[in-house]
């Protein structure tokens, strides 16, 4: 077996919920060492989050966060305690990284910022990453995921222009942030490398999800246009839709963009005589009548599957893509499997589930889910007696203090 | 901030060459922007990104596209015709000194070429090649025509987005090419810590698709485990089995977004809104509920209906910004709908010193990007130069860096291979 690329490097994580348990499921996936900290207190949310093995709701049955959690070891520590504290140091002190996504202020609060943590470690990197930063006028504003995707700009980009905006119903920014992080960790891991320095990173969702606005943005800070969602139409592309298809919700994506690749879709057509009509022979005339050709092209596509006019355009070279449903994804889609995007694990208490691979696949070395997710607290022995070496009653004595829970 | 300017990038000027078109474009600059010297390689001509709109004051021009300068600052520029052999011949020097190339050709073109991984990885075993494509390298949807609609689309994204009595919607802004050069990049950087260790180069295969499914969070799992297709599109509401409750709010000016008793150490914070709005005379019986208490999923649908309505009137009584600076101190969640303007106008990325302003002495002008996502206490997001012209770095680079002499440089430029 070839060596993981990441193997050696030693991850404490206190991060929950979507954006840090992704960034450390990568981590962990290409051979990281991921200790994940959560107590019973305030264990990491996404454990109570639908769906659920065969539906019954359990700290050990999520779906989601079986997916973010593969590979890590889970540890219980009652951070409230001193002595969970002093744990922390020296999980710490033979660490590399230091991930949190706390509200700003709590690390201070427990004792664990950068400074104290510098001091049990010189050249540790710790990555704070939260909604705002660590500081500004909004920084203490609670708020999630589902919502932050509103505050930059991407729910007003999504739906129809004469409606109210659609909401992703997957917080979007909350996909942005764990790559972001993961690009900041590994960039300070090199300058590590390099000079032997650690260092603090606040990196802020808000800021990071902006850069992939760009253009948006910029089309405002230099033509003042403020964009609007435009459903499905796009300059430069007529037709660019969503078209409905035989069976119950089916429905399949065509994008032309040349002159030339609408011939070829009339041609797929049969040359249906409106396709002839002088409104729709140029890009320019397409797009003025696009509701006219959205309307035309869907009475084509109803005639067939979703998946028939995907072959016959994409056959000659016309984009079109099957609106696919999690079904399609996890048990139809040829190319997610040709990749192996979705692996089964199997669990002690969930029993089979889905994780994720990267979308990336690195041709020289692996990346591979190490262990199905920890079940909550599951590691907690063994990372007290086989990583830090304690012994059985000192573990005895701090279970029954309330430390390790 | 000088002191901000001061410290140095995370990376070290590590040798990018960049053959991306707007597909790949954000990868390159990522790693600009970290520290690294990333050559784009344009074709002679210009890369075919630079007539992707909006345009610098709507007027279309290689040299003018927004899309463009957004996605490419801090590089340096270079045109090369590697379809010609003295052009492969180029490009196989410069990868000899390079430590990375980034491309999103179709799978199999740079073969073709003879500048495939395979190839250029006997000129420079160290070399970290990466390939962003709709699919990835292989596989039976490779070759696909697949633009952003179509990506977002075959990864399950469409699905979910939209109104229920209209089709499936995309964001009106390509996603697919942004978050496939994110992930993108995070893989070529694991690929580089690899190499600093081992000396290995390997080849990092990217696909758009996988990287907006990583991104849906239920629907996978909606499937394998409960064989069930939530998450239809329900537009301003959110569905997650049997309530629904609105998360898009209209108001005065616009749009905010908020759900009733979203998981908050709860009670104090419903409890402060509805002063709020008793005070105005809204919501007076949902006074003196202990919502601390309750679950979301634990609601009758009547009882949210009827709270939500009442929400609603004082939400359009209101300002987004009212709402906003009202939750701000309230430490309640809601979030205003922003558009470009507000995210601009924005109080929290002032206080962090954002935005960044850019000379472009060819315009006459200094526009504002987008700027540091981090503070650091040792190192700094870079503030560069504005992306580079049409073949703006050939001499510099060619002749300075290559060792090309004038004359060679001008038969090269005659058989338009520069």
């Amino acid at each position: 077996m070839k060596k993981y690329p990441l193997e050696g490097l030693k991850v404490v994580d206190f991060s929950w919920i979507f954006t840090g348990p992704i960034v450390t499921k990568y981590l962990g996936d290409h051979g990281a060492e991921i200790i994940k900290i959560e107590s019973a207190a305030r264990p990491d949310g996404t454990r109570l989050m639908t769906p659920f093995a065969g539906g019954k709701m359990g700290m050990n049955t999520s779906g989601v966060y079986a997916n973010y959690n593969s590979s890590k070891y889970s540890m219980n520590l009652n951070l409230r305690e001193p002595r969970a504290v002093e744990i922390v140091k020296k999980l710490v002190a033979r660490a590399d990284i230091v991930l949190e996504t706390f509200g700003p202020g709590v690390m201070g609060r427990l004792g664990l910022d950068y400074d104290a943590l510098k001091g049990v470690k010189p050249d540790i990197v710790m990555l704070s990453m939260s909604m705002f930063g660590q500081y500004g006028p909004y920084a203490k504003q609670p708020t999630f995921g589902q919502l932050l995707q509103a505050t930059n700009g991407f729910v007003h980009l999504l739906g129809w222009p004469d409606r109210s905006p659609s909401l992703p119903v997957a917080a979007y920014t909350d996909y942005i942030a764990p790559w972001y992080v993961l690009i900041a960790l590994m960039s300070a891991l090199d300058y590590r490398r390099r000079t032997g320095k650690g260092q603090y990173i606040d990196l802020a969702m808000q800021e990071a999800s902006v850069h992939l606005a760009s253009p948006v943005v910029m089309d405002y800070t230099i033509n003042g246009r403020i964009q609007n969602r435009m459903g499905n139409n796009c300059p430069g592309a007529a037709p660019h839709g969503v078209y409905p298809c035989q069976g119950e919700e089916r429905w399949c994506a065509i994008a032309v963009f040349s002159d030339d690749e609408w011939q070829d879709l009339c041609k797929v057509m049969d040359n249906p005589e409106w396709t002839r009509s002088p409104k729709f022979d140029t890009l320019p005339h397409r797009a003025e009548n696009i509701e006219e050709l959205d309307e035309l092209m869907g009475k084509w596509t109803i005639n067939f599957t979703p998946e028939e006019v995907m072959a016959k355009l994409q056959a000659v070279g016309v984009a079109a893509g099957v609106v696919q449903t999690g079904q399609d994804l996890v048990d139809n889609d040829p190319q997610l499997k040709h990749r192996r995007h979705f692996v089964e694990m199997d669990h002690a208490e969930m029993g089979k589930h889905l994780t994720e691979r990267p979308p990336f696949q690195l041709s020289k070395t692996p990346s591979e889910p190490q262990r199905p997710f920890p079940s909550f607290g599951e590691h907690t022995e063994l990372v007290c007696k086989e990583i830090l070496g304690m012994d059985d009653q000192e573990f005895a004595e701090l279970i029954g203090a309330g430390v390790l829970a | 901030m000088p002191e901000e300017l001061e410290k140095p990038p995370m990376l070290d000027s590590y040798r990018v060459l960049d053959l991306t078109d707007d597909r790949g474009a954000l990868c390159g600059k990522i790693m600009a922007e970290l520290g690294a010297d990333v050559v784009k390689v344009e074709r002679p001509g210009g890369d075919p990104a630079r007539n992707v709109g909006p345009f610098f004051h709507d007027t279309p021009n290689p040299e003018k596209s927004l899309n463009w300068f957004a996605f490419n600052i801090n590089k340096r520029g270079i045109t090369l015709n590697i379809e010609t052999k003295d052009g492969q011949e180029i490009f196989r020097k410069l990868v000899k000194n390079a430590d990375f190339v980034v491309e999103s050709f179709t799978p199999g073109y740079l073969d073709g070429l003879g500048l495939g991984y395979e190839a250029l990885s006997k000129v420079n075993p160290r070399i970290v090649m990466t390939s962003i494509t709709p699919y990835g390298q292989t596989g039976p949807h490779s070759k696909f025509n697949s633009p952003d609609l179509v990506t977002m689309s075959m990864a399950g994204y469409t699905y979910i987005c939209g109104d229920s009595d209209r089709p499936p919607v995309r964001f009106s802004s390509d996603q697919s090419y942004m978050q496939s050069s994110l992930q993108a990049t995070a893989g070529t950087l694991i690929a580089h810590y690899h190499r600093e260790l081992s000396g290995e180069g390997q080849h990092v295969d990217v696909s758009a698709q996988e990287s907006m499914v990583w991104t849906l969070c239920y629907a996978p799992h909606d499937w394998y485990l409960l064989k069930a297709l939530h998450h239809t599109r329900e537009g301003s509401r959110w569905k997650r089995f049997g309530v629904t409750y609105r998360l898009i709010w209209p108001c005065k000016d616009g749009y905010v977004c908020y759900r009733l008793l979203m998981a908050q150490p709860g009670a104090n914070v419903m409890n402060e809104m509805i002063e709020s709005m008793n005070k105005e005379g809204f919501g007076l019986d949902m006074k003196g509920i202990d919502w601390g208490t309750m679950g979301f999923d634990q609601m009758s649908q009547e009882n949210i209906n009827s709270w939500e309505e009442e929400v609603g009137k004082y939400f359009l009584n209101h300002t987004k910004r009212e709402l906003h600076e009202e939750a701000v101190r309230q430490r309640n969640v809601l979030q205003p709908v922003n558009t470009s303007q507000d995210m601009v106008e924005s109080p929290q990325l002032e206080a962090r010193d954002f935005w960044v302003q850019l000379e472009h002495p060819e315009l006459g002008e200094t526009i504002t990007y987008p700027g540091p996502y981090f503070k650091s206490t040792e190192t700094a997001w870079q503030k560069g130069r504005r992306a580079p012209l049409v073949g703006e770095h050939n001499e510099e680079i060619y002749e300075k860096e290559l060792g090309l002499s004038g004359e060679e440089l001008l038969t090269l430029k005659r058989e338009k291979v520069i």
